[in-house]
């Protein structure tokens, strides 16, 4: 395999982790946190924050949920010690459909159209952003 | 209420910190080595410099403020609507790092605030 071959493999597979450990990520704390409940009606008092932000360390799903995170974080630094900023954003912007595309079949979230049509042009968005130069000042 | 509460929680302070972050690292210089002892010397230089602080501190607010609002909203809704942080990003980078941000990403930040009123509009 040429190394220009394993360049592109390595960066598919990095952003392939970013695009399936993001949004695992995320559910998992969403799935986490609506177990312990919704917490503007839980915290009235000082002791019961602490109560609730014990319960929340204490919760296999939301620290799975920040494994996830973490996980999404170190293939973003690695494939950015390779690829291009402008080539590696606009693919991480594919987060934003398939967290919806996994909460409608991992916990049954109900996504209406019009919200597929907004995703779709966040996505959009963030790519024409992605497109911009990733330096505008001078070095320092 | 609580909605607007926390996703101006996590937008702002979430990109706040992460301005912060980068004015910190700026302060340090362009990392060349990558070999890990280097990367042990850049960390322990970051320690060293107050908007690093800062910025860590504004970002754990920014996401205990995530972790608030997925107590009772779906994860679809919220995390499309923290594209906002964009647009943030966009005008701190402008205002407190003195980027310019030419008309093609103000094109893109436009676009991801009209997607994120569909996925607002959506939700009803």
């Amino acid at each position: 395999m040429t190394s220009h071959k394993r360049l592109h493999l390595k960066t598919y597979l990095m952003i392939l982790v970013m695009v399936v450990a993001g949004p695992l990520g995320n559910l998992m704390l969403g799935k986490g946190m609506k177990n312990i409940g919704k917490i503007t009606t839980k915290i009235s008092s000082p002791g019961e924050f602490v109560h609730v932000f014990g319960r929340i360390l204490a919760s296999g799903t939301i620290w799975l949920g920040i494994a996830a995170l973490l996980t999404f974080f170190v293939a973003y630094m690695l494939v950015l010690s390779w690829a291009d900023y402008s080539y590696v954003q606009p693919a991480s912007s594919m987060a934003y459909p398939v967290v919806a595309l996994l909460a409608t079949l991992l916990l049954d979230e109900v996504v209406s159209p019009i919200r597929w049509v907004g995703i779709a042009i966040i996505c959009l968005g963030v790519s024409v952003v992605g497109h911009t130069n990733p330096r505008t000042t001078e070095n320092p | 209420m609580f909605e607007v509460i926390f996703f101006s929680l996590i937008v702002v302070a979430g990109t706040a910190g992460e301005l912060c972050v980068s004015r910190a690292m700026k302060a340090i210089g362009e990392v060349h080595d990558f070999r890990p002892s280097a990367l042990v010397k850049v960390f322990l230089n970051a320690l060293r410099v107050k908007w690093m602080w800062i910025g860590v501190g504004l970002m754990a607010v920014g996401f205990f403020s995530l972790l608030a609002i997925l107590s009772f909203e779906n994860v679809s809704f919220v995390v499309p609507v923290t594209a906002l942080s964009y647009v943030g990003g966009a005008l701190g980078g402008r205002f407190f790092l003195g980027e310019r941000v030419n008309w093609r990403r103000w094109t893109g930040i436009l676009l991801v605030c009209v997607g994120v009123t569909l996925v607002v509009i959506g939700k009803g």
